[in-house]
């Protein structure tokens, strides 16, 4: 479904080149359910933004359903089949939410189709369907609606980028059902979420550790969850350049 | 009327016939029909050069539709109408000129309109302006707008000019005594080399009385925009305005925000925003499998909708 190879990411701060990723290497198999952790700062995003066409790798290749997508426009990789759900979503003023997932879908949809993914995220579909995407909506409104944009679009591979992030931990409880739904129903599809939240790294097939710009480890479940418990990865970003200095 | 003169109504009126209520349609400088209603009195002034409309106080629910169609190239003219809306009456007008231009010369429309609306009145007023045609000659509309807002009155205004006129200046002045409400909803987009004024001067005269002018546009290729507004704030009152506009390719925007208080109780707001559209709105709606200009295309007619 997707690779990375050798991926990196330099960008030009004050004159001086600062490397954010590393010789990035991995694989997401088709039906696979892989999320991705780690620190804050850590390049977890950036990742993202690569793999979706947002930013342009400055070393390596990305595969897409084996085809060279590195240089492909943002565009052409979500008509091949990438959908990106970003960690903090667009405002639109005049734009609803209807029209968003209409836009998200390629097609009408009807006010029950809209409403169907609406209710999925746990949002009171009526309440919503009219509501322009703009400075009105909380922030944590605006995350469901982004999850529900590629719920609508129904890509082969949906990147999330921490859906989590603004939405207190009551409605949780309903949106983690959402993604081990959607778990449940991978056929042809793949779904990588970028995630510090156990729940969701615990109904992963696969873990990838992302810290300091590169991988620092990654496996199955298994294998590197209980290496998350009390380590790095769990501790904020702050903390680990306390540490270094 | 011919086909193309049909089409222009419906642009500008969304008319595709006779409306129902009073009408005066006015197709290059005669009427092209007209209607009055026991109400809604439609009487025209000496040699065309306008309309008296006068609604019977307590009128509800009754609307008027007065658009305007030039189609011969080279066509001037002045037009002044004016409009007396009784005491507590509720009523829609629906103005609008469309322009169909296929000559060399010029054609240009100057509707002057006024209206005096009555203590406790509510009137709702649309206007839409079309342009078309592929002369060289320009497509021009210099509407004036003058309000005369009685006690307790409403008057809400949405102009709208999206396509076809290559300038326009329109002046809108109101005066509003106690209690009174004015709402202003413009929308408007010019591309090529167009140029659209917008000016706004209003006073707030009487206690209560409340504004709030609300201009978004669009300024795409070497076009020019320019808000102009206004609010004087002559008694405990409360005033708005705001200009949010998206720039794009060589355009030029001008933002002229004004607010005058003249009372301690006025309390008087401006927002004005001029951008290019916001890179993560395109980025966003190009990860949903749009091209950029699609996206573009989405993000104006959401923000003029
Ligand atoms: N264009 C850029 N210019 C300069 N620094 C950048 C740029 N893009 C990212 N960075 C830096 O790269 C690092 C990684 O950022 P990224 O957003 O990928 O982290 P993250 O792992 O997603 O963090 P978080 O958990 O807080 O979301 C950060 O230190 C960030 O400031
Ligand atoms: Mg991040």
């Amino acid at each position: 479904m997707l690779e990375l190879q050798n991926v990196s990411y330099t960008v030009e701060d004050e004159g001086r080149p600062v490397e954010i990723l590393k010789d990035v290497s991995f694989k997401v198999d088709d039906q696979k359910f892989v999320v991705i952790t780690g620190p804050n700062g850590g390049g977890k995003s950036t990742i993202a933004r690569l793999i979706s066409g947002v930013a342009a790798p400055t070393g390596g290749r990305i595969i897409f359903d084996g085809k060279d997508v590195t240089g492909l426009s943002i565009t052409d990789r979500a008509k091949l089949g990438i959908g990106y759900a970003l960690q903090q979503p667009v405002r639109f003023k005049g734009i609803d939410v209807k029209d968003l997932l209409r836009i998200a879908a390629g097609h009408d949809l009807t006010t029950d189709e809209a409403c169907g993914y609406l209710s999925r995220v746990g949002l009171c579909a009526r309440d919503y369907i009219n509501r322009e995407v703009n400075a009105s909506l909380s922030g944590g409104e605006l995350k469901r609606i982004e999850i529900a944009t590629l719920l609508a679009r129904k890509p082969k591979l949906s990147v999330f980028d921490e859906p989590e992030a603004g939405i207190d931990l009551w409605s949780f409880q309903n949106l983690i059902r959402v993604f081990e739904i959607m778990r449940s129903e991978i056929e042809d599809g793949s779904i990588l979420i970028i995630s510090h939240q156990e729940r969701i790294l615990d109904i992963a097939d696969e873990i990838i550790v992302v810290a300091d710009g590169q991988i620092e480890r990654q496996g199955p479940k298994d294998e590197i969850f209980p290496h998350l418990v009390g380590t790095t990865s769990a501790i904020s970003g702050c903390t680990r350049l306390v540490e270094r200095s | 009327m011919d086909d193309i003169q049909k089409r222009i109504l419906s642009e500008v009126a969304d008319l595709h016939g006779v409306p129902e209520g009073a009408y005066n349609i006015r197709v290059d400088g005669g009427s092209a029909g007209r209607r009055s209603t026991e109400n809604i009195e439609i009487i025209p002034k000496p040699e065309g050069s306008g309309l008296d409309i006068r609604i019977k106080p307590g009128t509800r629910r009754e609307s008027v539709h007065i658009p305007v169609i030039l189609s011969k190239t080279g066509m001037k003219e002045v037009v002044y109408n004016d409009f007396y809306i009784g005491e507590d009456s509720d009523v829609v007008i629906v103005a609008g000129c469309g322009i169909h231009n296929c000559g060399n010369q010029d054609s240009q429309h100057d509707g002057i309109h006024r209206f005096f609306v009555g203590r406790g009145a509510k009137m709702r007023y649309v206007e839409k302006h079309y342009g078309e045609g592929d002369g060289s000659g320009k497509r021009i509309l210099n509407p004036v707008t003058e309000l005369h807002l009685e006690a307790d009155s409403t008057a809400e205004l949405e102009m709208v000019q999206i396509r076809g006129v290559d300038s326009t200046e329109r002046v809108t002045t109101a005066e509003l005594a106690e209690g009174a409400r004015l709402v202003v909803q413009e929308r408007l987009m010019t591309h090529g080399s167009q140029s659209a004024v917008s000016v706004y001067k209003v006073d707030m005269n009487g206690e209560n009385s409340t504004s709030d002018v609300v201009s978004r546009s669009v300024a795409r290729d070497d076009s020019y925009q320019k808000f102009d507004a206004l609010i004087n704030g002559n008694a405990p009152c409360r005033g708005h305005s705001e200009c949010d506009a998206i720039i794009m390719d060589r355009a030029r925007v001008l933002a002229v925000p004004q607010l005058d208080a003249n009372n301690i109780d006025a309390a008087l707001i401006h927002e004005a925003a001029i951008g290019k559209i916001a890179g993560d709105q395109l980025i966003k709606l190009m990860t949903l499998g749009l091209t950029e200009a699609e996206a573009e295309e989405q993000i104006i007619n959401g923000f003029l909708k």
